[in-house]
C-alpha cells in the first residue's frame, strides 16, 4: 500500500505498525515523534496504530538552528 | 578566569523553573559541534533552542540532542513555521518528542525580513496556551501585541529587538522601556537582532528580564570569547537596571565644593 512519509509517496507492506514503520526506515525511535493526518501520536500508542493506504505520516527530531532565510520553503 | 560577578539575588523563572542566567542561547550557524559546546559552556546559559525538523529518510543522522550538555533545559522552538497551523503542529510534535510542555513560538510572516506574523501568533498562543503549553512567543515589540499574548496565557513575551541575524541591536529602545513600565510585572525576555556586549547590556538596562541570541555568538570571529562577553553584559546590564540609575541632565553638576579652590 503507498503512504506519505515526510512528503514523499512510500510502499510498503500491509499490516504496518508505527514501530514496524520506524524500524523499516531505519530509524532510531528516541528523540522523535511521529503525526498521523496532522495529529500527533503519541509513543504509547504507536504500537496500536496500524497504517492505511493514503496515510500522510510526519515524522520529525530536533537540530540545530531557529528561523533564518536559508530554509527551504 | 574572572572573579565572579556580584550575584543578583533574584532569579529568572519560566515554566516553574528557576534560572540564574539570563541568557538564553540557539544552536544554529556553527561551524562544529565543539564549538558550539564550547560558546554554550562560556555563555554560562541554562537553556538553548532547538528546531524540529523531518527526518531525512535516506540516511542515518546522528541525534543532536546528544551534543547538547545534558544540564541544559531545552527549548524547543517552530522555527520556519509560517502559519498558525504548521506552529501548533510542530509544538505538539516537540512536546511528543520532548516531554516538556516549553515551546518558543515563531511564525514568520516573509522570508526576506523574518518578521513575525503577529496575527498567526497570536491564533497559534491561544490555541497552545489551551493546551497546557508553556508558549513564549517571538513578536515585534509592540505593547498591544504583548498584552495580547499575555492574556492569551502566554507567561512571558519575546519582542524582537532587530531582524532576526541582523545584529543591529535594539531598534526601539523607547518602546521596550514602554513595555516593561505598562507591564511592570510581565516577563519581558528580548529576542532577535543583538550583534555585540553592548546590545545585550542595553536590553537589561531597558528591564528586559533576559535576553535570547544565537546568531551574535555563532557568528562572531570566536564566538566562546563572544558567548562570554555576552554573559558579563547581560550580569553588568541587570545590575546596572537594579542598582537603578542616575537620572541624564542637560547639563553639567559639579562633584565637588565650589568654593575652597586655590586661585
Amino acid at each position: 500500500m503507498r503512504i506519505q512519509v515526510n512528503g514523499e509517496p512510500r510502499e510498503f507492506e500491509e499490516n504496518l505498525s508505527l514501530p514496524k514503520l520506524v524500524a523499516e526506515l531505519n530509524l532510531k525511535p528516541e528523540q522523535i515523534a511521529i503525526e498521523l493526518n496532522h495529529n500527533v501520536v503519541r509513543r504509547s500508542q504507536w504500537e496500536n496504530t496500524l497504517l492505511q493506504a493514503d496515510d500522510k505520516v510526519e515524522i520529525v527530531h530536533f537540530v540545530g538552528g531557529g528561523s533564518n532565510q536559508r530554509q527551504a520553503r | 578566569m574572572s572573579t565572579p560577578a556580584v550575584a543578583t539575588s533574584d532569579k529568572f523563572e519560566i515554566g516553574g523553573r528557576a534560572f540564574t542566567s539570563r541568557l538564553i542561547i540557539g544552536t544554529g550557524k556553527y561551524r562544529t559541534f565543539e564549538e558550539m559546546k564550547a560558546a554554550h559552556r562560556a555563555s554560562g546559559a541554562e537553556m538553548v533552542t532547538v528546531a524540529v525538523r523531518r527526518v531525512p529518510l535516506d540516511r542515518s543522522t546522528e541525534s543532536f540532542l546528544d551534543h547538547l550538555d545534558p544540564s541544559l533545559a531545552i527549548l524547543p522552538n517552530t522555527a520556519g513555521c509560517y502559519t498558525a497551523e504548521e506552529a501548533i503542529r510542530t509544538a505538539r510534535l516537540a512536546r511528543e518528542a520532548l516531554g516538556t510542555d516549553l515551546i518558543k513560538l515563531e511564525v514568520i510572516g516573509d522570508q526576506t525580513t523574518l518578521f513575525p506574523d503577529n496575527e498567526q501568533t497570536l491564533e497559534a498562543a491561544r490555541v497552545l496556551a489551551r493546551e497546557g503549553f508553556i508558549v513564549l512567543p517571538y513578536f515585534t515589540d509592540d505593547l498591544i501585541m504583548a498584552k495580547k499574548l499575555l492574556d492569551a496565557g502566554c507567561p512571558a513575551v519575546m519582542p524582537l529587538a532587530a531582524p532576526i541575524g541582523s545584529g543591529l541591536g535594539i531598534q526601539n529602545p523607547a518602546n521596550l522601556r514602554i513595555m516593561r513600565e505598562q507591564l511592570p510585572d510581565a516577563t519581558i525576555i528580548v529576542d532577535a537582532g543583538v550583534g555585540t556586549a553592548s546590545d545585550a547590556a542595553i536590553a537589561m538596562e531597558l528591564g528586559a528580564d533576559a535576553v535570547l541570541m544565537n546568531t551574535a555568538i555563532a557568528e562572531a570571529r570566536d564566538s566562546a570569547k563572544m558567548a562570554q562577553a555576552m554573559k558579563l553584559a547581560i550580569e553588568a546590564g541587570r545590575l546596572a537596571y537594579e542598582a537603578g540609575r542616575m537620572s541624564k541632565r542637560l547639563y553639567a553638576s559639579a562633584s565637588s565644593p565650589l568654593s575652597g579652590v586655590v586661585r
